[in-house]
C-alpha cells in the first residue's frame, strides 16, 4: 500500500533498490558485440539498473573483434568488469587463463533461480558457475517466401526427404530454392550443426564439441556428404556453389526477401527476421515465414542455440549487482518487450513478447527437449569462431571447391587436433602456474 | 697559455655537448619510447612461442612452412613487383597526357580524388563494384551488357527435361534416349523455366494427334501450384514456341524444325523410319554471368586494380610537378628536330624524370609492402587465404584467434627487413640531394639531361642518314 501511494506522490525522494542497494558513485564497464538496435535494447535494461541503484554503466561495443579487444585490455592490465562473449569456447580459454571470476553468490543464486539446468550448465566450468545468458538466438530455422512456395505448390517440409522434394519442385517451377551465404563461414557451420545434431544425435554432438570424437567419424563424413549433395545439386543454389561462396549473409536475405528475389529459402536463425524488417518488402509472419529444420532419419525436434555469455573479469559490488539484475525476469521483460530479442529466463512471462512470431520461438526455446549450443562456438577460437577459423574455411571449401567429404573430414580432424592441443597446453600451463603460486 | 686555451676550448666543447644533449633529450626519449622500445620488444617476442616460452629462431623457420604464411609472402612479392610499377607507369602516362589539354587542372583534381577516400571506404565500395551478381556488381553488369550485345543468351536457358520422361542430355541440348518411330507424337516435357521467361504468345499445348510424319510437342510441364502430373499435358500447360528441333539418324541431322505457338513441331518429309529427336543446344545457351572477381583466382589482381585506382592520381601529381621543372629547351630542341611524341617521352622525358620516377617507385614499394586495410576489408572470407599478405597475416596470427604473438612478431620483423632496403635507399637519396644544393632543380637531372640530349641527337642523325639512303 505504501508503495502504491509512493508511486502516486510526484517528487518522491529516490529510494535505492532493496536487493541491489545504493551504488551511487560506482561505475560498471561492460563490453559486448551488440551495436545499433541490440545496443539500444541492452541500454534500456542498464538504464533501469541505473535508475534503481544510481550506478553508472559504461558500455563499449567491440563488434566482431571483441575477443581481440578483451585480450588487449587484459594484456594492458585493465580488463572490463563484465563482457558478453558470443563464444563459450573463448570463455573456456579465458577461464583456463584464470582471468575470469566465478559469479559471486548473489548473482549465482539469481541465475540458478531463473534459468533452467541446461543454461546453468552452459555457464558452468569445473563445477563453478561463471556465465549467464541474457539474449539468445534460435538457429534451427529455415525462412521461406510464401509466394514462391505457393507458385510451386509446395508446403513446409518436416523431414529431410520432403525438404529435398520441395527443393526439386521449386527448381522445376524455375525458382532457385536456396540462398546460402557461403562468404560468411558461420552460416555454413550452422548448416553443419543442425544436420549433425539430427543425423548423429546429442551424445555424439557433445563428444564432437569436446573433440572426444574424431572429425573423421562416419557420422561427420555422412553429414558433410549430406550437405555437399544438397549444395551441389544442380540449380539448388543461386548461381551455383561458387557464387554462393561470394554471398554475404545480409545479401542472401535480400536475395530471398528483397526487391528482386532470386531464391525461395534461407536457412538461418531468428535474426533473419530483423533483416527482413530492415528490407521492408515482406511482412514477417505473412510474406516471410519459417519452418523448423527438417528431421533427418526420424530425429526428434532439436534446436541449436547461440547467445552472448556474460562473464565477470572483476567482481566489484556494482558489477555483481548488475549481473544479479540481468539474471532477473524484470530485466528480461524490459529486453524482450522492445522486440527482436529472445530470452531464456524461465521466470519470464511470455506475454511480455510484443508479437506472436517471437513468442512462438521463445516458447520453443523454453519447452524444447533437445537443445544444444552452437558447436563451432564451443570449440577453440582458431577452430570454430573467426573469419579464418579452420572449420569456417574448410566448410567453404566443401561448398565451393568440390573437395570430397572424406577429405574435408580428414582436414577438420587435423585442424582440430592442432587447435584443441594448443588450448589444452595453455590450460596446463595456467594450472601449473596456479599450483606454483 | 696554450694549454689554458686548449683547456678552455675543451670546457666549451663539453658545455656545448651538454646543451646539445639537453635539447635532444625530449626527442630522444619520445623516439626511444615510441619507436625503439616497441622494436626491441617485437624482436624479443619473435623469439618466443604463443605461451611465452623461449624458442629461438623457431618462429622464423615456421613462417616459411605454414601454408597461409607462405602464401602471404608470395602475394607480397607479387604486389611489390606489379603494383608500384603499374601505378608509376600509369601516373607518368596521365601526367604527360593531361599536360597538353586545356582543363588539365580540373582533370588532375578528379584523377587525384580517390586519394581523399580512406582505404576502408574504398574497400567497402569496391566490394559492390566487384560483386559477382550482375544485378549488384557494376563491373559484371557492364561485362554482361557488352557480352549480351554480341551474344545474347537463348530464350530457354535453364530449362531441362523432367526426370524419367525419356529425354537425355546431349552436347548441351536434350534428345530422346532411343530413336522414335514416325507417326506417334513425341512428347518433350521441359521444366525449370521461371514464369517471367515464358513467352507471352505461348498457348496451351493441348493433346496432339498422331500423323503420318514425325511430329511432337515441346511444352512446359509445370502447372502453377504444382498440381500437374509429370509427363502429361495438363490444363494450362503451355507449349514453348520457337524451339529448334532436329531429327537425327545415324548421328546425322537429317531435318530441322521450329516449334509453333503451341510448342508443336513436325517434319513433313520424314514419313518413315525411326529418328532420334533432339532439342538443339542453341535453345539452351546459358547467359554470361560475368567473372568471380573476388573468387580465389582473381582476387589478387582485382585488389591490385583497386590500389592502382587509388594511387595513380598521386603518382600523376608528383610526376606532373617534376615535368613542370624539366628544362624546356631540351624538349623543344627535340621537337624542333622532328621527334614524335612517343620519341620525346621515351628518349627525353623519361631519362630526365628518372630521379622523380625512382622516388615515386620506392615510396609506393614501401606503401605496398605494408598494405593492410584494403585486404582486410575487400576480399570475402572465402577467398581471404588467397588474397592474404604479410601485414594481414601478422594481424591474424597475433589477434585473430591463435593469439600467437611470437609468430606475429616474427612476421613483423620479416616485413621490417623487406621494407629496410627501400627505406635506406630513400634516406641515402634524400641525403645526397640535401647536401648538394649547388646542383640545379631535379638533382642529377642536368648532367643526365646532357646525356639524353646527345643520345637524342644521335637518333636524329641516324634517321636522317636513313632517309637520305632511301631517296
Amino acid at each position: 500500500m505504501a508503495l502504491i501511494l509512493g508511486g502516486c506522490a510526484s517528487p518522491e525522494p529516490w529510494q535505492p533498490d532493496p536487493v541491489l542497494g545504493d551504488l551511487s558513485g560506482s561505475t560498471v564497464e561492460v563490453l559486448g558485440t551488440w551495436s545499433g538496435a541490440e545496443q539500444a535494447n541492452f541500454r534500456a535494461v542498464t538504464d533501469e539498473f541505473t535508475r534503481r541503484t544510481h550506478a553508472t554503466v559504461r558500455y563499449t561495443s567491440g563488434g566482431n573483434d571483441l575477443a581481440i579487444l578483451i585480450n588487449s585490455r587484459l594484456a594492458g592490465g585493465s580488463p572490463p568488469d563484465i563482457a558478453f562473449i558470443p563464444q563459450p569456447g573463448v570463455v573456456s580459454q579465458l577461464i583456463a587463463r584464470g582471468v575470469i571470476r566465478p559469479l559471486p553468490p548473489a548473482a549465482e543464486a539469481a541465475v540458478r533461480r531463473h534459468y533452467s539446468d541446461a543454461w546453468v550448465s552452459l555457464g558452468t566450468e569445473q563445477d563453478r558457475l561463471y556465465g549467464l545468458y541474457v539474449k539468445v538466438a534460435h538457429k534451427s530455422l529455415i525462412w521461406y517466401r510464401t509466394d514462391a512456395f505457393e507458385e510451386a505448390g509446395v508446403t513446409p517440409p518436416s523431414t529431410w526427404d520432403q525438404f529435398l522434394a520441395i527443393s526439386r519442385t521449386l527448381t522445376d517451377a524455375g525458382i532457385t530454392p536456396m540462398a546460402t551465404a557461403g562468404a560468411d563461414g558461420w552460416v555454413l557451420t550452422d548448416w553443419f550443426e543442425n544436420a549433425y545434431l539430427r543425423l548423429a544425435g546429442p551424445e555424439r554432438y557433445d563428444a564432437l564439441a569436446r573433440h572426444e570424437l574424431p572429425w573423421t567419424d562416419a557420422t561427420v563424413v555422412a553429414t558433410l556428404q549430406l550437405l555437399a549433395d544438397y549444395w551441389r545439386a544442380p540449380n539448388f543454389l543461386a548461381g551455383g556453389p561458387s557464387a554462393a561462396a561470394q554471398l554475404s549473409f545480409t545479401q542472401a536475405v535480400a536475395d530471398v526477401f528483397g526487391a528482386r528475389p532470386t531464391a525461395a529459402m534461407i536457412a538461418e536463425g531468428d535474426f533473419v527476421g530483423a533483416e527482413i524488417r530492415k528490407l521492408d518488402r515482406q511482412q514477417v509472419g505473412e510474406g516471410a515465414r519459417f519452418f523448423a529444420w527438417p528431421s533427418i532419419g526420424g530425429s526428434p525436434p532439436a534446436v541449436v542455440v547461440a547467445g552472448d555469455e556474460g562473464v565477470m573479469f572483476r567482481d566489484t559490488p556494482a558489477a555483481t549487482a548488475l549481473m544479479t539484475f540481468l539474471a532477473s525476469p524484470e530485466a528480461a521483460a524490459i529486453l524482450v518487450s522492445r522486440g527482436g530479442s529472445l530470452s531464456v529466463n524461465k521466470s519470464l512471462d511470455l506475454a511480455f513478447y510484443p508479437e506472436e512470431t517471437t513468442r512462438a520461438l521463445a516458447r520453443e526455446l523454453v519447452e524444447a527437449d533437445l537443445l544444444r549450443y552452437d558447436l563451432s562456438d564451443l570449440t577453440p577460437q582458431s577452430f570454430g569462431a573467426g573469419s579464418n577459423a579452420h572449420m569456417w574455411v574448410l566448410l567453404q571449401n566443401l561448398l565451393a571447391r568440390g573437395v570430397p567429404a572424406h577429405e574435408i573430414a580428414v582436414a577438420l580432424e587435423n585442424a582440430a587436433s592442432q587447435d584443441f592441443t594448443e588450448q589444452a597446453k595453455t590450460r596446463g600451463l595456467t594450472e601449473a602456474a596456479v599450483r606454483d603460486s | 697559455m696554450k694549454r689554458a686555451t686548449s683547456f678552455g676550448t675543451r670546457r666549451i666543447a663539453t658545455e656545448r655537448l651538454l646543451v646539445a644533449m639537453l635539447f635532444l633529450a625530449p626527442a630522444a626519449i619520445v623516439v626511444g619510447v615510441l619507436v625503439g622500445y616497441p622494436m626491441v620488444v617485437t624482436l624479443w617476442l619473435s623469439l618466443h612461442d604463443a605461451n611465452g616460452s623461449f624458442v629461438g629462431a623457431a618462429n622464423y623457420a615456421r613462417m616459411f612452412s605454414i601454408d597461409e604464411t607462405r602464401h602471404a609472402i608470395t602475394n607480397n612479392i607479387i604486389w611489390v613487383v606489379v603494383a608500384p610499377t603499374l601505378v608509376t607507369a600509369l601516373g607518368l602516362l596521365l601526367a604527360v597526357l593531361t599536360e597538353r589539354i586545356r582543363w588539365s587542372t580540373a582533370l588532375r583534381t578528379i584523377l587525384f580524388m580517390p586519394m581523399a577516400i580512406s582505404f576502408l571506404a574504398v574497400g567497402v565500395s569496391f566490394r559492390l563494384v566487384y560483386d559477382e551478381n550482375p544485378q549488384r556488381g557494376a563491373l559484371n553488369a557492364a561485362l554482361v551488357a557488352v557480352h549480351d550485345a554480341f551474344k545474347p543468351p537463348s530464350k530457354y536457358y535453364g530449362a531441362a527435361p523432367r526426370d524419367g520422361t525419356g529425354l537425355v542430355a546431349s552436347d548441351g541440348g536434350y534428345e530422346t534416349a532411343a530413336p522414335v518411330p514416325v507417326g506417334e507424337p513425341v512428347a518433350m516435357p521441359l521444366v525449370g523455366l521461371p514464369r517471367n521467361r515464358v513467352p507471352s504468345d505461348a498457348q496451351w499445348a493441348g493433346p496432339l494427334a498422331a500423323g503420318t510424319e514425325l511430329r511432337g510437342v515441346v511444352w512446359l510441364d509445370f502447372t502453377r501450384g504444382g498440381d500437374g502430373a509429370a509427363g502429361s499435358i495438363d490444363a494450362g500447360e503451355v507449349g514453348l514456341p520457337g524451339v529448334r528441333v532436329e531429327a537425327v539418324r545415324d548421328g546425322q541431322v537429317v531435318a530441322t524444325a521450329v516449334t509453333d505457338g503451341q510448342g508443336r513441331f513436325s517434319f513433313p518429309d520424314l514419313t518413315e523410319g525411326d529418328y532420334t529427336v533432339r532439342l538443339a543446344a542453341t535453345n539452351f545457351t546459358e547467359p554470361f554471368r560475368g567473372l568471380t572477381w573476388l573468387g580465389p583466382e582473381l582476387v589478387t589482381p582485382a585488389v591490385i586494380g583497386v590500389y592502382i585506382w587509388v594511387w595513380a592520381g598521386f603518382a600523376m601529381l608528383l610526376i606532373s610537378a617534376g615535368l613542370a621543372g624539366l628544362p624546356r629547351d631540351v624538349i623543344e630542341a627535340a621537337r624542333v628536330d622532328g621527334a614524335s611524341d612517343w620519341q620525346v617521352l621515351r628518349r627525353v622525358t623519361v631519362p630526365l624524370m628518372r630521379p622523380i620516377l625512382i622516388v615515386v617507385l620506392v615510396t609506393l614499394s614501401i606503401n605496398v609492402l605494408k598494405i593492410f586495410d584494403l585486404l582486410y576489408v575487400l576480399p570475402p572470407d572465402s577467398s581471404q587465404d588467397e588474397a592474404n599478405v604479410l601485414a594481414v597475416e601478422m594481424y591474424r596470427v597475433s589477434f585473430g584467434g591463435g593469439l600467437d604473438y611470437g609468430l606475429g612478431s616474427a612476421l613483423a620483423v620479416l616485413l621490417f627487413l623487406l621494407i629496410l632496403p627501400a627505406m635506406l635507399f630513400t634516406i641515402r637519396y634524400r641525403r645526397r640531394r640535401e647536401f648538394a644544393p649547388e646542383r640545379p632543380v631535379g638533382g642529377r637531372a642536368a648532367p643526365r639531361g646532357g646525356g639524353a640530349l646527345s643520345r637524342w641527337r644521335s637518333v636524329v642523325r641516324r634517321r636522317r642518314a636513313e632517309e637520305e639512303g632511301e631517296s
